[in-house]
């Protein structure tokens, strides 16, 4: 899936809940894929008892990542130039978290038309897990 | 740092999708690409990663006891290895399945602000750059740490 140019308007969203009920498996299986075996995320009597935390807790690049399939879903798994952000607040197991783009700017360079973007995830409280932006390649 | 070598493998982007929750498919099978973030999972192609045990050496996650280390510097819940605050993503093209990537390393900035709760937290910041075998630059990184310094007062 692409994106015209020619479609978008500044101001224009996207919006998707991106997990709802996050298990700790999970987590477990990103801990597994992006090999940061950090017992903090997975490993529940180390990240209570020994760290003091209420439990443990998702890796922000879990959330960016999750975050990033409603960002591709919408411009294209392959049109992404730029994609960052900060991790603002834990995102905890049992956790529902909605992410939503906005429309920045539609831009023209060297004769290809860009999409900038600012992302914002927030949990079923409505706290800021992760505030970013992103760029995307556009159709004309 | 080392120049380090990152074969993009396509069941290791097929299980990055999927913890991601991420059935998308560009990307599974054979032609793949990656999703945007999936270089951070180059730590697996890291010898010496500090996010994951090895053998002889001590790992302080639970065994018996809930560690067996007490954690460092982890006020505020880092369990003395830090935590992410910030990652960029500079993204020239895809990454795809089949490709080896070269990742070169270094250091950026470091400050400190003080923390809501009193005592200092220090940032520091890595850059990354992923090059294919053509020596093309495919993604830059940016990735910014943070350590919290325990408040003597709290």
């Amino acid at each position: 899936m692409t994106l015209s140019a020619s479609k978008l308007a500044v101001g224009d969203t996207h919006e998707a809940v991106i997990v709802e009920d996050l298990k700790r498996t999970q987590i477990v299986q990103y801990a597994g894929a992006s090999g940061d075996f950090n017992p903090l995320h997975t490993d529940e009597p180390f990240a209570t008892v020994a760290a003091g935390n209420p439990s443990t807790f998702a890796h922000g690049m879990l959330t960016m990542g999750m975050t990033g399939k409603m960002l591709t879903d919408w411009v294209g798994a392959d049109r992404v130039t730029f994609y960052g952000g900060r991790f603002t607040s834990q995102v905890w197991p049992g956790d529902t978290l909605s992410a939503v783009a906005t429309v920045e700017a539609i831009r023209e360079e060297d004769g290809e038309h860009f999409v900038d973007l600012t992302i914002s995830t927030t949990n079923q409280d409505g706290r800021e897990v992760f505030s970013g932006r992103a760029s995307a390649r556009l159709d004309a | 740092m080392a120049a380090e070598r990152f074969p993009v493998e396509e069941g290791h982007v097929m299980m990055f999708a999927r913890a991601i929750g991420d059935y998308n498919p560009a990307y599974f099978g054979e032609g793949a690409i990656a999703p945007p973030t999936f270089v951070i999972a180059d730590m697996h192609f890291d010898p010496e990663s500090g996010l994951r045990p090895h053998p002889d050496r001590q790992w302080h996650g639970s065994g018996k006891e809930p560690t067996s280390r007490p954690p460092e510097g982890s006020g505020g819940g880092g369990g003395g290895m830090g935590l992410h605050a910030e990652e960029t993503f500079e993204i020239r093209r895809p990454v795809r399945v089949g490709e080896v990537l070269t990742k070169t390393t270094r250091a950026g900035e470091s400050w400190e602000r003080e923390g809501r709760r009193g005592g200092k937290l220090h940032f520091s910041e890595m850059l990354h750059e992923y090059r294919d075998e053509a020596g093309e630059l495919v993604i830059t990184a940016r990735q910014v740490g943070v350590r919290t310094e325990r408040n003597p007062d709290a």
